[in-house]
């Protein structure tokens, strides 16, 4: 029976569906869940991960350090692992905390043409002999060409793995399968994927990257995390049983993981909301839906439109400054368009 | 008495795009001179341009300046964090002004709209960050006109075609920079400083956003200073301008500025190396205005 290495970021990635606010209680809960349903890997922090605890992207309930701390008392089988964005985190400042506290795996990641701001990182890691991975992030933003030379780099600094985001869940099963043919032929780590779910995609595009050769899986319970969410992680565990792979995680035990994780963790489950479809279709971070809501409304604009004009920015994760300014214009716009058409009237 | 402005004497030391954009600046300078431009390599993309403008070039590094010490009075070292460092040893012993643009951290931090003529009196001004040069004089502004600045933070966008090698495997370290320069500058208890790379074809401008948090806001005081702190930083970097004034949002304060560059030697839309190279510059020609005042009031007194 071929194995697939699960990754479980229910904790990391559905923080953006809360905006950063989960606390101790919800970590220990979901922590001990997850680790008596076998799930081998399960990633803590803030959604953008250490040190991203800001006014640009939200500000978590409780410290990285208290957050990792909780997750290694209650974690006594999954290995404990952490997202790092070099540009947020530093190997000085997070990382090396992270590692005194305990953390097994460390996810080094960057926007998918900007490899080489992780080998600072990858490299000390690598030589701590804590095991490191390279993540490419938004890699719907570039072709399997380039997506392949990035994760070559990260994989000459160290990295034991290479995972490439559908950060935006913009991918279609056909792009997906192109992308993992193409590193796992000119890798020699293993690929992963890491799907959300905007066009309602996830699972299949999960299922579309293990056929590529993909041997690591994120996905989340009922899809907590950002935007329209994750793969839903006791989905994919069962249809990779029927499938015929071996997860290692106990089918039952996952099932009552989920249903405490949408009674502890979440005010809504994840679903495809209208401006989830448009945020997929323009390729905007999924992690930016939050903040998109909120500023629209205050600004009154059509989060539609911010989406769609944020996309042909081509923002990339961290940028959320760009939503307000891109609130204000549309609604600068709008108003002249609204008293323009006034004059119409007036000049008739 | 109409005597000929006499020109301050500089050296540029590193013949990157940092330094070879500086040359082109101090080229339009009424201040300043070019009086040696020093690399390790004659044939590089630098040096040749430097040869084609008549500027007298040396490829000996340091040594240049050792064997030929009066051929300047200011150098700007645009070379690397440990070369700056093993550059102004020997500098300091040959009494030169140094304006280091790299992240040494030697000397005195200086941001020209905030603190030009106290830094002046310091022999090594450090450039801090690109980043910092944006950020700083915003972060400066709500410290003067707010009471109890809890924390701010700053994040910077800059196309990833304007991201050096350097820059990149240095990350942490303009980070760190750029936070210790955003605490001693606004007085704020906490800082954090975050850095984007977006590779966006066309390649997007600088845009850098500062935030604080404090206790009560006065939107109506930091508006009112911001709009000269911003004329005055326009008056050495054209192309700083206000996207989003002063806004009290979801209780944090935001302002947004975006930097496009000269275009010298470097194209423009890397206004994170324009500023601080043109910060560079207003440091050198304040120091210059000020020996040139002190000269001349030493000629009055000698009549």
């Amino acid at each position: 029976m071929p194995s697939v290495l699960i990754s479980d970021p229910t904790l990391r990635d559905g923080n953006h569906a809360v905006s950063h606010k989960l606390n101790a209680d919800q970590i220990a809960a979901y922590a001990m869940a997850a680790d008596a349903a076998g799930v081998p890997v399960v990633e803590i922090g803030h959604g953008n991960g250490l040190g991203a605890s800001s006014l640009q992207v939200g500000l978590a309930a409780i410290s990285d350090a208290e957050m990792l701390r909780t997750a290694k008392e209650h974690l006594l089988h999954s290995k404990l692992a952490v997202h790092v964005i070099p540009g947020f985190a530093t190997v000085k400042r997070d990382v090396m905390q992270a590692i005194d506290l305990g953390v097994d795996v460390l996810r080094i990641a960057s926007h998918c043409t900007e490899a080489d701001t992780t080998q600072q990182h990858i490299s000390y890691v690598r030589n701590t002999g804590k095991e490191v991975y390279g993540v490419l992030m938004m890699s719907h933003m570039a072709t399997k060409e380039v997506l392949r030379d990035e994760a070559l780099k990260m994989e000459s600094y160290g990295a034991e793995g290479i995972i490439i985001m559908d950060s935006a869940g913009a991918y279609l099963p056909t792009d997906v399968t192109e992308r993992i043919s193409e590193l796992v032929s000119r890798l020699s780590v293993p690929v992963g994927f890491h799907a959300h779910n905007n066009l309602g995609m996830a699972i299949a595009n999960s299922v579309a990257a293990l056929q590529a050769g993909a041997t690591i899986l994120d996905g989340t319970a009922r899809g907590f995390g950002a935007g329209a969410g994750n793969a839903q992680l006791e989905v994919l565990v069962s249809v990779l049983e029927k499938l015929g792979y071996e997860t290692g995680i106990d089918l039952y035990k996952m099932l009552d993981a989920a249903e405490l994780a949408e009674r502890e963790l979440m005010p809504s489950v994840p679903s495809i909301t209208s401006v989830g479809i448009v945020s997929g279709l323009a390729g905007v971070f999924a992690g930016f839906a939050k903040p998109v809501e909120r500023i629209s409304q205050e600004y009154g604009v059509d989060p539609r439109d911010v989406f769609f004009e944020l996309g042909r920015r081509g923002v990339v994760a961290g940028q959320e400054d760009m939503i307000i300014e891109v609130a204000i214009q549309l609604s600068q716009a709008s108003g002249l368009a609204s008293r323009r058409k006034s004059e119409d009237i007036h000049a008739k | 008495m109409t005597q000929k402005l006499q020109k301050l004497k500089v050296a540029i030391l590193g013949s990157g795009n940092i330094g070879t954009d500086l040359l082109i600046k101090i080229q339009r300078s009424p201040h300043l001179e070019a009086a040696l431009f020093i690399g390790r390599n004659l044939a590089s993309p630098g040096m040749v341009k430097a040869h084609s403008l008549g500027v007298p070039i040396s490829d000996r590094s340091i040594d240049a300046l050792i064997d030929d010490p009066d051929c300047c009075e200011l150098v700007f070292d645009a070379t690397s964090a440990s070369d700056a460092k093993r550059h102004w040893a020997i500098l300091e012993k040959l009494g030169k002004v140094v304006i280091d643009m790299t992240p040494a951290k030697v000397g005195e931090m200086c941001v020209p709209a905030v603190n030009l003529s106290a830094a002046l009196r310091h022999p090594n001004l450090n450039m801090i960050t690109c980043g910092g040069q944006a950020a700083i004089p915003l972060a400066y502004l709500i410290g003067q006109t707010q009471t109890d600045v809890e924390y701010i933070e700053t994040v910077s966008s800059i196309a990833s075609r304007s991201a050096g090698p350097a820059t990149r495997i240095n990350i942490d370290e303009y980070i760190e920079t750029t936070e210790n320069a955003l605490l001693a500058f606004s007085g704020a208890k906490s800082a954090k400083a975050i850095l984007i790379l977006n590779p966006a074809q066309p390649c997007i401008d600088m845009q850098t956003t500062v935030f604080a948090k404090v206790a009560l806001p006065d939107m109506s005081r930091l508006r009112a200073a911001a709009g000269e702190m911003v004329r005055n930083i326009q008056k050495y970097v054209p192309g700083y301008q206000v996207l989003v004034e002063p806004t009290l949002e979801n209780g944090r304060i935001i302002v947004t500025v975006k930097v496009q560059g000269l275009g010298d030697y470097l194209p423009k839309y890397a206004g994170n190396l324009d500023i601080i190279n043109c910060a560079a510059i207003a440091a050198a020609e304040e120091y210059a205005k000020e020996r040139a005042a002190s000269a001349s009031c030493a000629r009055e007194l000698v009549h």
